[in-house]
Protein backbone atom coordinates (compact mmCIF):
# COMPACT_ATOMS: atom_id res chain seq x y z
CA UNK A 1 0.00 0.00 0.00
CA UNK A 2 2.97 2.23 0.53
CA UNK A 3 5.44 1.69 -1.30
CA UNK A 4 9.01 4.23 -0.81
CA UNK A 5 10.92 3.10 -4.10
CA UNK A 6 14.95 4.19 -3.71
CA UNK A 7 13.59 7.23 -2.11
CA UNK A 8 16.61 10.04 -2.02
CA UNK A 9 16.34 13.46 -0.34
CA UNK A 10 19.09 16.27 -0.24
CA UNK A 11 17.78 19.40 1.16
CA UNK A 12 20.69 21.95 -0.10
CA UNK A 13 22.98 21.22 -2.81
CA UNK A 14 26.29 20.28 -1.31
CA UNK A 15 25.14 18.99 2.47
CA UNK A 16 24.44 15.26 2.74
CA UNK A 17 21.28 13.55 2.26
CA UNK A 18 18.77 13.51 4.71
CA UNK A 19 17.62 10.36 2.99
CA UNK A 20 19.19 7.96 1.10
CA UNK A 21 18.23 4.86 -1.09
CA UNK A 22 15.47 3.59 0.91
CA UNK A 23 13.67 1.16 -0.35
CA UNK A 24 10.55 0.20 1.74
CA UNK A 25 6.76 -1.40 1.18
CA UNK A 26 4.53 -1.26 4.03
CA UNK A 27 1.41 -3.69 3.65
CA UNK A 28 -2.04 -3.07 4.67
CA UNK A 29 -2.92 -3.16 8.04
CA UNK A 30 0.98 -3.35 8.96
CA UNK A 31 2.10 -1.92 12.26
CA UNK A 32 5.42 -0.13 11.70
CA UNK A 33 7.36 1.52 14.10
CA UNK A 34 10.34 3.58 12.13
CA UNK A 35 13.21 4.45 14.95
CA UNK A 36 16.42 5.94 14.88
CA UNK A 37 18.58 9.21 16.35
CA UNK A 38 17.22 12.59 15.70
CA UNK A 39 18.45 13.79 12.09
CA UNK A 40 18.32 9.81 10.85
CA UNK A 41 15.64 11.07 8.29
CA UNK A 42 12.37 9.57 10.31
CA UNK A 43 10.25 12.87 9.83
CA UNK A 44 12.12 13.52 6.22
CA UNK A 45 10.42 10.31 5.16
CA UNK A 46 7.06 10.82 6.22
CA UNK A 47 6.88 14.18 4.77
CA UNK A 48 6.95 12.44 1.52
CA UNK A 49 4.06 10.48 2.46
CA UNK A 50 1.74 13.29 2.41
CA UNK A 51 3.77 15.41 0.15
CA UNK A 52 5.03 18.14 2.51
CA UNK A 53 8.18 17.26 1.31
CA UNK A 54 9.07 16.12 -2.52
CA UNK A 55 11.79 13.23 -2.92
CA UNK A 56 14.93 14.65 -5.21
CA UNK A 57 15.28 11.00 -6.53
CA UNK A 58 12.92 7.85 -6.65
CA UNK A 59 9.19 7.40 -5.99
CA UNK A 60 6.58 7.31 -3.48
CA UNK A 61 3.61 5.74 -4.00
CA UNK A 62 0.39 5.71 -1.92
CA UNK A 63 -1.40 2.86 -3.26
CA UNK A 64 -1.41 2.91 -6.93
CA UNK A 65 -0.56 6.58 -7.27
CA UNK A 66 3.06 8.25 -7.18
CA UNK A 67 2.26 10.86 -5.05
CA UNK A 68 4.69 13.55 -6.59
CA UNK A 69 2.81 13.39 -9.49
CA UNK A 70 -0.72 14.16 -8.20
CA UNK A 71 -2.33 17.39 -8.94
CA UNK A 72 -3.46 19.69 -6.41
CA UNK A 73 -7.06 18.70 -5.73
CA UNK A 74 -5.88 14.73 -6.22
CA UNK A 75 -3.24 15.53 -3.01
CA UNK A 76 -5.79 17.08 -1.26
CA UNK A 77 -7.90 14.22 -1.59
CA UNK A 78 -4.63 11.98 -0.07
CA UNK A 79 -4.54 13.77 2.42
CA UNK A 80 -7.77 13.58 3.82
CA UNK A 81 -7.54 10.04 3.40
CA UNK A 82 -4.61 10.00 5.81
CA UNK A 83 -4.78 10.92 9.13
CA UNK A 84 -1.56 12.57 10.63
CA UNK A 85 -0.29 13.03 14.09
CA UNK A 86 2.50 15.05 15.66
CA UNK A 87 4.81 15.56 18.83
CA UNK A 88 3.39 19.29 18.39
CA UNK A 89 -0.10 18.31 18.45
CA UNK A 90 -1.06 21.18 15.72
CA UNK A 91 -4.19 21.26 16.58
CA UNK A 92 -5.93 24.92 15.48
CA UNK A 93 -5.63 27.11 18.56
CA UNK A 94 -9.00 29.21 18.05
CA UNK A 95 -11.25 26.40 17.43
CA UNK A 96 -12.48 23.92 19.80
CA UNK A 97 -12.49 20.54 20.83
CA UNK A 98 -15.02 19.35 18.28
CA UNK A 99 -14.41 22.24 15.96
CA UNK A 100 -10.97 21.03 15.37
CA UNK A 101 -12.90 17.41 14.21
CA UNK A 102 -15.52 18.43 12.74
CA UNK A 103 -13.24 20.78 10.58
CA UNK A 104 -11.60 17.36 9.29
CA UNK A 105 -14.91 16.27 8.36
CA UNK A 106 -15.42 19.04 6.39
CA UNK A 107 -13.20 19.89 4.22
CA UNK A 108 -14.10 15.66 3.07
CA UNK A 109 -17.29 17.16 2.51
CA UNK A 110 -19.87 15.64 5.01
CA UNK A 111 -23.08 16.88 6.18
CA UNK A 112 -23.85 18.76 9.36
CA UNK A 113 -25.96 15.62 10.38
CA UNK A 114 -22.99 13.34 9.96
CA UNK A 115 -20.29 15.58 11.53
CA UNK A 116 -22.97 15.98 14.66
CA UNK A 117 -23.09 12.02 15.15
CA UNK A 118 -19.26 11.50 13.99
CA UNK A 119 -18.01 14.09 16.88
CA UNK A 120 -18.61 12.88 19.97
CA UNK A 121 -18.30 8.99 18.68
CA UNK A 122 -14.39 9.59 17.96
CA UNK A 123 -13.93 11.86 20.69
CA UNK A 124 -15.29 8.78 23.12
CA UNK A 125 -13.14 6.65 21.42
CA UNK A 126 -10.11 8.59 22.60
CA UNK A 127 -11.66 9.06 26.17
CA UNK A 128 -12.29 12.89 26.03
CA UNK A 129 -16.18 13.09 25.72
CA UNK A 130 -16.59 15.21 28.06
CA UNK A 131 -13.80 18.22 26.98
CA UNK A 132 -15.60 18.55 23.56
CA UNK A 133 -16.18 22.37 24.60
CA UNK A 134 -12.88 23.23 25.26
CA UNK A 135 -10.36 24.88 23.54
CA UNK A 136 -6.52 23.24 22.74
CA UNK A 137 -4.86 26.07 25.60
CA UNK A 138 -7.09 24.60 28.23
CA UNK A 139 -6.26 20.98 27.51
CA UNK A 140 -3.05 18.76 28.77
CA UNK A 141 -0.76 17.92 26.73
CA UNK A 142 -2.29 14.26 26.68
CA UNK A 143 -5.53 15.45 26.04
CA UNK A 144 -4.34 17.99 22.93
CA UNK A 145 -2.50 14.39 21.76
CA UNK A 146 -5.83 12.58 21.93
CA UNK A 147 -7.88 15.67 20.18
CA UNK A 148 -5.51 15.14 17.82
CA UNK A 149 -5.68 11.24 17.39
CA UNK A 150 -9.13 12.06 16.82
CA UNK A 151 -9.03 14.33 14.49
CA UNK A 152 -6.74 11.84 12.49
CA UNK A 153 -9.62 8.93 12.99
CA UNK A 154 -12.97 10.77 12.20
CA UNK A 155 -12.47 10.67 8.61
CA UNK A 156 -11.46 6.84 8.59
CA UNK A 157 -8.32 7.26 7.15
CA UNK A 158 -6.26 4.11 5.47
CA UNK A 159 -3.31 4.77 7.41
CA UNK A 160 -2.33 6.49 10.26
CA UNK A 161 0.82 8.36 10.43
CA UNK A 162 2.08 9.71 13.84
CA UNK A 163 5.29 11.58 14.08
CA UNK A 164 7.05 11.49 17.55
CA UNK A 165 3.25 11.33 18.79
CA UNK A 166 5.04 10.55 22.92
CA UNK A 167 7.86 13.05 22.78
CA UNK A 168 6.03 15.78 24.74
CA UNK A 169 3.85 13.38 26.63
CA UNK A 170 4.96 11.70 30.32
CA UNK A 171 4.87 8.32 30.57
CA UNK A 172 1.54 7.61 31.58
CA UNK A 173 -0.04 10.00 28.75
CA UNK A 174 2.37 8.27 26.28
CA UNK A 175 1.25 4.84 27.51
CA UNK A 176 -2.28 5.57 26.70
CA UNK A 177 -1.32 7.28 23.25
CA UNK A 178 0.43 4.35 22.29
CA UNK A 179 -2.32 1.87 23.46
CA UNK A 180 -4.93 3.88 21.52
CA UNK A 181 -2.75 3.58 18.56
CA UNK A 182 -2.93 -0.11 18.81
CA UNK A 183 -6.03 -0.39 19.20
CA UNK A 184 -6.61 1.63 15.51
CA UNK A 185 -4.42 -0.59 14.01
CA UNK A 186 -6.44 -3.81 15.52
CA UNK A 187 -9.73 -1.95 14.03
CA UNK A 188 -7.52 -2.61 10.54
CA UNK A 189 -6.01 0.82 9.97
CA UNK A 190 -2.48 0.95 9.07
CA UNK A 191 0.04 2.94 11.44
CA UNK A 192 3.38 4.81 10.72
CA UNK A 193 5.13 5.73 13.72
CA UNK A 194 7.81 7.45 14.17
CA UNK A 195 10.19 7.58 17.63
CA UNK A 196 12.72 7.80 19.25
CA UNK A 197 11.10 6.33 22.27
CA UNK A 198 12.62 2.65 23.89
CA UNK A 199 9.56 1.80 25.99
CA UNK A 200 7.26 2.95 23.44
CA UNK A 201 8.50 0.68 20.50
CA UNK A 202 9.02 -2.33 23.38
CA UNK A 203 5.69 -1.72 24.17
CA UNK A 204 3.92 -2.03 20.96
CA UNK A 205 6.02 -5.16 19.57
CA UNK A 206 5.67 -4.81 16.01
CA UNK A 207 7.95 -4.28 13.20
CA UNK A 208 10.45 -1.92 13.60
CA UNK A 209 12.79 -0.39 10.55
CA UNK A 210 16.17 1.47 11.87
CA UNK A 211 17.24 4.17 10.42
CA UNK A 212 20.32 5.61 10.60
CA UNK A 213 21.95 8.98 8.81
CA UNK A 214 19.22 8.69 6.27
CA UNK A 215 19.54 5.11 5.32
CA UNK A 216 17.53 1.97 6.77
CA UNK A 217 20.08 -0.49 8.42
CA UNK A 218 17.63 -3.15 10.54
CA UNK A 219 14.15 -4.13 9.80
CA UNK A 220 12.60 -6.77 12.19
CA UNK A 221 9.17 -8.32 11.71
CA UNK A 222 8.78 -8.34 15.40
CA UNK A 223 11.69 -6.15 16.88
CA UNK A 224 12.72 -4.00 19.80
CA UNK A 225 13.96 -1.00 19.69
CA UNK A 226 17.57 -1.70 19.08
CA UNK A 227 20.78 0.73 18.18
CA UNK B 1 -21.17 18.44 -1.89
CA UNK B 2 -23.55 21.56 -1.92
CA UNK B 3 -21.51 25.07 -2.40
CA UNK B 4 -23.91 26.70 0.37
CA UNK B 5 -23.10 24.63 2.64
CA UNK B 6 -19.58 25.04 2.04
CA UNK B 7 -20.19 28.58 1.88
CA UNK B 8 -22.13 28.75 5.35
CA UNK B 9 -19.60 27.25 6.97
CA UNK B 10 -16.82 29.93 5.55
CA UNK B 11 -19.12 32.84 6.50
CA UNK B 12 -19.28 30.98 10.02
CA UNK B 13 -15.76 30.51 10.89
CA UNK B 14 -14.96 33.86 9.64
CA UNK B 15 -17.25 35.64 12.22
CA UNK B 16 -15.93 33.15 14.71
CA UNK B 17 -12.42 33.99 13.77
CA UNK B 18 -12.93 37.55 13.99
CA UNK B 19 -14.69 37.53 17.38
CA UNK B 20 -12.13 35.06 18.86
CA UNK B 21 -9.32 37.45 17.72
CA UNK B 22 -11.08 40.02 18.96
CA UNK B 23 -7.89 42.09 20.04
CA UNK B 24 -6.09 41.45 16.27
CA UNK B 25 -9.38 41.96 14.97
CA UNK B 26 -9.41 45.80 16.89
CA UNK B 27 -6.27 46.68 15.70
CA UNK B 28 -6.94 45.95 11.96
CA UNK B 29 -10.09 47.90 12.43
CA UNK B 30 -8.59 50.36 14.16
CA UNK B 31 -5.99 51.11 11.21
CA UNK B 32 -8.55 50.79 8.82
CA UNK B 33 -10.63 53.61 10.57
CA UNK B 34 -7.66 55.71 10.10
CA UNK B 35 -6.78 55.03 6.34
CA UNK B 36 -10.52 55.73 5.71
CA UNK B 37 -10.90 58.71 7.66
CA UNK B 38 -8.37 60.10 5.07
CA UNK B 39 -10.27 59.21 2.21
CA UNK B 40 -13.51 60.48 3.83
CA UNK B 41 -11.47 64.28 4.28
CA UNK B 42 -10.05 64.06 1.05
CA UNK B 43 -13.55 63.37 -0.51
CA UNK B 44 -14.65 66.95 1.40
CA UNK B 45 -12.07 68.66 1.03
CA UNK B 46 -11.84 68.55 -2.78
CA UNK B 47 -15.51 69.01 -2.72
CA UNK B 48 -14.84 72.18 -0.77
CA UNK B 49 -12.33 73.59 -2.57
CA UNK B 50 -13.70 72.48 -6.14
CA UNK B 51 -17.19 74.24 -4.97
CA UNK B 52 -14.71 77.42 -4.10
CA UNK B 53 -13.67 77.54 -7.44
CA UNK B 54 -16.53 77.33 -9.48
CA UNK B 55 -18.03 80.14 -7.03
CA UNK B 56 -15.01 82.24 -7.90
CA UNK B 57 -15.73 81.38 -11.93
CA UNK B 58 -19.46 82.12 -11.68
CA UNK B 59 -18.31 85.78 -9.43
CA UNK B 60 -15.89 86.92 -12.65
CA UNK B 61 -18.66 89.42 -14.37
CA UNK B 62 -18.79 92.29 -15.99
CA UNK B 63 -20.86 95.16 -14.54
CA UNK B 64 -21.43 98.29 -16.53
CA UNK B 65 -22.21 101.91 -14.35
CA UNK B 66 -23.70 104.19 -15.73
CA UNK B 67 -23.94 107.60 -15.15
CA UNK B 68 -26.46 109.22 -12.86
CA UNK B 69 -27.72 111.07 -15.17
CA UNK B 70 -28.56 108.87 -18.07
CA UNK B 71 -31.84 108.35 -19.18
CA UNK B 72 -33.68 105.22 -19.41
CA UNK B 73 -33.47 104.65 -22.83
CA UNK B 74 -29.57 104.86 -23.07
CA UNK B 75 -29.12 101.63 -20.88
CA UNK B 76 -31.96 99.68 -22.81
CA UNK B 77 -30.22 100.09 -25.87
CA UNK B 78 -26.37 98.85 -24.74
CA UNK B 79 -28.73 96.22 -22.93
CA UNK B 80 -30.15 95.11 -26.09
CA UNK B 81 -26.91 95.48 -28.10
CA UNK B 82 -25.32 93.36 -25.53
CA UNK B 83 -27.65 90.23 -25.47
CA UNK B 84 -27.27 90.14 -29.13
CA UNK B 85 -23.78 89.47 -28.73
CA UNK B 86 -23.26 85.91 -29.35
CA UNK B 87 -21.23 85.51 -26.55
CA UNK B 88 -23.46 87.14 -23.64
CA UNK B 89 -24.92 84.36 -21.86
CA UNK B 90 -27.18 87.05 -19.89
CA UNK B 91 -27.14 90.54 -18.80
CA UNK B 92 -29.22 91.83 -15.25
CA UNK B 93 -30.45 95.45 -15.38
CA UNK B 94 -30.45 97.25 -12.28
CA UNK B 95 -32.94 100.67 -11.95
CA UNK B 96 -31.62 103.40 -10.30
CA UNK B 97 -34.04 103.01 -7.53
CA UNK B 98 -33.17 99.54 -7.04
CA UNK B 99 -29.46 100.50 -6.74
CA UNK B 100 -30.30 102.75 -4.28
CA UNK B 101 -32.85 100.08 -2.04
CA UNK B 102 -29.72 98.08 -2.39
CA UNK B 103 -27.47 100.44 -1.20
CA UNK B 104 -29.58 101.39 1.90
CA UNK B 105 -29.74 97.62 2.67
CA UNK B 106 -26.41 97.20 2.92
CA UNK B 107 -25.52 100.22 5.01
CA UNK B 108 -28.66 99.62 7.01
CA UNK B 109 -26.29 99.09 10.12
CA UNK B 110 -24.13 102.20 9.08
CA UNK B 111 -26.51 105.43 10.12
CA UNK B 112 -23.96 107.81 9.64
CA UNK B 113 -23.84 106.91 5.68
CA UNK B 114 -27.48 106.95 5.58
CA UNK B 115 -27.78 110.61 6.67
CA UNK B 116 -25.57 111.22 4.38
CA UNK B 117 -27.34 109.84 1.85
CA UNK B 118 -30.77 111.58 3.01
CA UNK B 119 -28.69 115.47 2.65
CA UNK B 120 -28.40 114.43 -0.16
CA UNK B 121 -31.94 114.55 -1.02
CA UNK B 122 -31.79 113.09 -4.79
CA UNK B 123 -30.40 109.59 -5.70
CA UNK B 124 -26.39 109.80 -6.49
CA UNK B 125 -26.68 106.36 -7.80
CA UNK B 126 -26.98 105.37 -11.92
CA UNK B 127 -28.05 102.38 -13.03
CA UNK B 128 -25.83 99.83 -14.04
CA UNK B 129 -25.59 96.25 -16.25
CA UNK B 130 -24.50 93.00 -14.97
CA UNK B 131 -23.20 90.67 -18.13
CA UNK B 132 -22.45 87.38 -17.62
CA UNK B 133 -20.24 85.81 -20.85
CA UNK B 134 -20.95 81.82 -21.63
CA UNK B 135 -17.22 80.99 -21.08
CA UNK B 136 -14.96 83.11 -18.64
CA UNK B 137 -12.47 83.65 -22.16
CA UNK B 138 -15.23 85.41 -23.43
CA UNK B 139 -15.33 88.39 -21.04
CA UNK B 140 -11.86 90.18 -23.07
CA UNK B 141 -14.60 90.22 -25.83
CA UNK B 142 -17.18 92.01 -24.29
CA UNK B 143 -15.40 94.20 -22.47
CA UNK B 144 -13.64 95.23 -25.51
CA UNK B 145 -17.10 96.11 -26.81
CA UNK B 146 -18.20 97.94 -24.10
CA UNK B 147 -15.49 100.04 -23.86
CA UNK B 148 -15.69 100.60 -27.79
CA UNK B 149 -19.58 102.17 -26.59
CA UNK B 150 -17.95 104.37 -23.93
CA UNK B 151 -14.99 105.83 -26.48
CA UNK B 152 -17.66 106.78 -28.73
CA UNK B 153 -18.97 109.14 -25.84
CA UNK B 154 -22.66 108.61 -25.92
CA UNK B 155 -23.43 106.24 -24.02
CA UNK B 156 -23.76 107.27 -20.95
CA UNK B 157 -21.30 104.88 -19.44
CA UNK B 158 -19.76 105.90 -15.85
CA UNK B 159 -17.44 103.23 -15.75
CA UNK B 160 -16.16 99.45 -16.32
CA UNK B 161 -15.35 97.10 -13.59
CA UNK B 162 -13.85 93.93 -15.62
CA UNK B 163 -10.74 95.15 -15.25
CA UNK B 164 -10.15 95.20 -11.16
CA UNK B 165 -12.09 92.20 -10.52
CA UNK B 166 -9.81 90.07 -13.55
CA UNK B 167 -6.84 90.36 -11.44
CA UNK B 168 -7.88 89.47 -8.43
CA UNK B 169 -10.43 86.12 -9.63
CA UNK B 170 -7.19 84.82 -11.26
CA UNK B 171 -5.09 85.01 -8.75
CA UNK B 172 -7.37 83.39 -6.54
CA UNK B 173 -8.32 81.17 -8.65
CA UNK B 174 -4.85 79.92 -8.99
CA UNK B 175 -4.29 79.83 -5.49
CA UNK B 176 -7.28 77.17 -4.86
CA UNK B 177 -6.28 75.48 -7.77
CA UNK B 178 -2.66 75.35 -6.74
CA UNK B 179 -3.19 74.09 -3.42
CA UNK B 180 -5.99 71.93 -3.94
CA UNK B 181 -3.13 70.14 -6.27
CA UNK B 182 -0.85 70.55 -3.35
CA UNK B 183 -3.71 68.80 -1.14
CA UNK B 184 -4.11 66.40 -3.07
CA UNK B 185 -0.59 65.19 -3.33
CA UNK B 186 -0.37 65.11 0.69
CA UNK B 187 -3.90 62.99 0.64
CA UNK B 188 -2.22 60.44 -1.97
CA UNK B 189 1.20 60.20 -0.20
CA UNK B 190 -0.83 60.11 2.98
CA UNK B 191 -2.99 57.42 1.08
CA UNK B 192 -0.05 55.44 0.15
CA UNK B 193 1.28 54.92 3.63
CA UNK B 194 -2.40 54.08 4.90
CA UNK B 195 -2.58 51.58 2.64
CA UNK B 196 0.96 50.04 3.30
CA UNK B 197 -0.23 50.17 7.14
CA UNK B 198 -3.46 48.69 6.47
CA UNK B 199 -1.40 45.52 4.36
CA UNK B 200 0.80 45.00 6.72
CA UNK B 201 -1.69 45.06 9.67
CA UNK B 202 -3.55 42.43 8.19
CA UNK B 203 -0.47 41.07 7.26
CA UNK B 204 0.19 40.51 10.84
CA UNK B 205 -3.27 39.11 11.60
CA UNK B 206 -2.38 36.35 9.48
CA UNK B 207 1.16 35.64 10.32
CA UNK B 208 -0.32 35.04 13.83
CA UNK B 209 -2.52 32.30 12.08
CA UNK B 210 0.14 30.93 9.56
CA UNK B 211 0.40 27.32 11.46
CA UNK B 212 -3.14 27.05 11.33
CA UNK B 213 -3.41 27.56 7.86
CA UNK B 214 -0.49 24.86 8.12
CA UNK B 215 -2.37 22.61 9.63
CA UNK B 216 -5.43 23.03 7.87
CA UNK B 217 -3.50 22.48 4.36
CA UNK B 218 -2.16 19.50 5.77
CA UNK B 219 -5.84 18.13 7.32
CA UNK B 220 -6.49 18.49 3.37
CA UNK B 221 -8.67 21.52 3.39
CA UNK B 222 -9.00 23.15 0.04
CA UNK B 223 -7.50 26.53 -1.10
CA UNK B 224 -10.53 28.35 -0.47
CA UNK B 225 -11.61 26.65 2.37
CA UNK B 226 -8.74 28.42 3.82
CA UNK B 227 -8.52 31.43 2.44
CA UNK B 228 -12.08 32.18 2.72
CA UNK B 229 -12.83 32.93 6.72
CA UNK B 230 -9.80 35.29 6.66
CA UNK B 231 -11.81 36.88 3.15
CA UNK B 232 -14.30 37.24 5.59
CA UNK B 233 -12.81 38.70 8.38
CA UNK B 234 -11.14 41.18 5.90
CA UNK B 235 -14.82 42.12 4.99
CA UNK B 236 -15.74 42.83 8.32
CA UNK B 237 -12.76 44.90 9.24
CA UNK B 238 -13.80 47.20 5.99
CA UNK B 239 -17.75 47.09 7.12
CA UNK B 240 -16.78 48.18 10.44
CA UNK B 241 -14.80 50.42 9.97
CA UNK B 242 -16.13 51.77 7.21
CA UNK B 243 -19.64 52.50 9.28
CA UNK B 244 -17.22 54.17 12.02
CA UNK B 245 -15.92 56.57 9.81
CA UNK B 246 -19.33 57.64 8.56
CA UNK B 247 -20.80 57.64 12.04
CA UNK B 248 -18.13 59.57 12.94
CA UNK B 249 -18.13 62.27 10.26
CA UNK B 250 -21.75 63.48 11.18
CA UNK B 251 -20.82 65.09 14.20
CA UNK B 252 -17.36 66.30 13.37
CA UNK B 253 -18.70 67.91 10.15
CA UNK B 254 -21.90 69.01 12.24
CA UNK B 255 -20.09 70.82 15.05
CA UNK B 256 -16.34 70.80 14.34
CA UNK B 257 -15.17 70.90 10.49
CA UNK B 258 -11.78 72.09 11.90
CA UNK B 259 -11.13 68.41 13.01
CA UNK B 260 -10.98 67.29 8.95
CA UNK B 261 -8.51 69.84 7.88
CA UNK B 262 -10.92 72.64 7.21
CA UNK B 263 -9.26 75.28 9.72
CA UNK B 264 -10.62 79.01 10.29
CA UNK B 265 -8.40 81.08 7.25
CA UNK B 266 -9.53 77.84 4.69
CA UNK B 267 -13.17 78.38 6.20
CA UNK B 268 -12.43 82.41 5.23
CA UNK B 269 -11.33 81.21 2.29
CA UNK B 270 -13.85 78.28 1.46
CA UNK B 271 -16.17 81.17 2.46
CA UNK B 272 -19.89 79.32 1.65
CA UNK B 273 -19.08 75.96 1.51
CA UNK B 274 -20.80 73.99 3.82
CA UNK B 275 -19.34 70.35 4.48
CA UNK B 276 -21.81 69.40 6.94
CA UNK B 277 -24.95 69.76 4.49
CA UNK B 278 -22.22 68.57 1.43
CA UNK B 279 -21.78 64.97 3.35
CA UNK B 280 -25.96 64.74 4.32
CA UNK B 281 -26.29 65.38 0.65
CA UNK B 282 -23.91 62.72 -0.88
CA UNK B 283 -24.53 60.36 1.98
CA UNK B 284 -25.00 57.85 -0.52
CA UNK B 285 -21.75 58.39 -2.32
CA UNK B 286 -19.85 58.63 1.27
CA UNK B 287 -21.41 55.67 2.31
CA UNK B 288 -20.50 53.19 -1.07
CA UNK B 289 -17.30 54.51 -1.53
CA UNK B 290 -16.00 54.69 2.18
CA UNK B 291 -17.72 51.32 2.76
CA UNK B 292 -16.50 49.66 -0.40
CA UNK B 293 -12.88 51.00 -0.34
CA UNK B 294 -13.17 49.61 2.95
CA UNK B 295 -14.36 46.25 2.33
CA UNK B 296 -11.45 46.21 -0.99
CA UNK B 297 -8.50 47.23 1.12
CA UNK B 298 -9.41 44.34 3.84
CA UNK B 299 -10.49 41.47 1.40
CA UNK B 300 -7.78 42.14 -0.87
CA UNK B 301 -4.82 42.28 2.58
CA UNK B 302 -6.15 39.46 3.42
CA UNK B 303 -6.34 37.55 0.46
CA UNK B 304 -2.24 38.47 -0.37
CA UNK B 305 -1.41 37.72 3.34
CA UNK B 306 -2.65 34.33 3.37
CA UNK B 307 -1.44 33.39 -0.36
CA UNK B 308 1.82 33.01 1.28
CA UNK B 309 1.18 30.47 3.58
CA UNK B 310 -1.00 28.46 1.33
CA UNK B 311 1.94 26.21 0.35
CA UNK B 312 1.78 23.47 -1.83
Amino acid sequence: MIYFDNVTKIYFEGTPPAVEAVTLRIEPGEFVSLVGHSGAGKTTLLKMLFAEVSPTEGSVFFGEHEISKLTTKELLKLRRNIGTVFQDFRLLPTKNVYENIAFALEVAGKTDEDIQADVPHVLDLVGLGEKIWSFPHELSGGEQQRVAIARALVNQPEVLIADEPTGNLDPINAHDVVEILKRINDLGTTVFLTTHNKTVVDAVGRRVVTMDQGKVVRDDPHGAYVL
Amino acid sequence: MAVWTNVKRIARYGFIGFIRNGFVSLAAVFILIIALFFLANLMISNAAMTATLEELKEKVGITVYFQPAAPEEQVMTLKQSLEALPEAAAVTYTSRDQALANFRERHKNDPLTLQALDELGSNPLGASLDVRAKEPSQYEVIAQFIQAKQAEGNAGIDKLNYVDNKTAIDRLAAIIDASRKNGITKEIILGVCALIIVFNTIRLTIYTARDEIGVMNLVGAGHWYVRGPFLIAGILYGVIAGLTVLIVMYPILRFNPVLIGLDPTTEILFGAFDSFAYYTQNFALFFFTIIGTGIILGTLSSYLSVRRYLKM
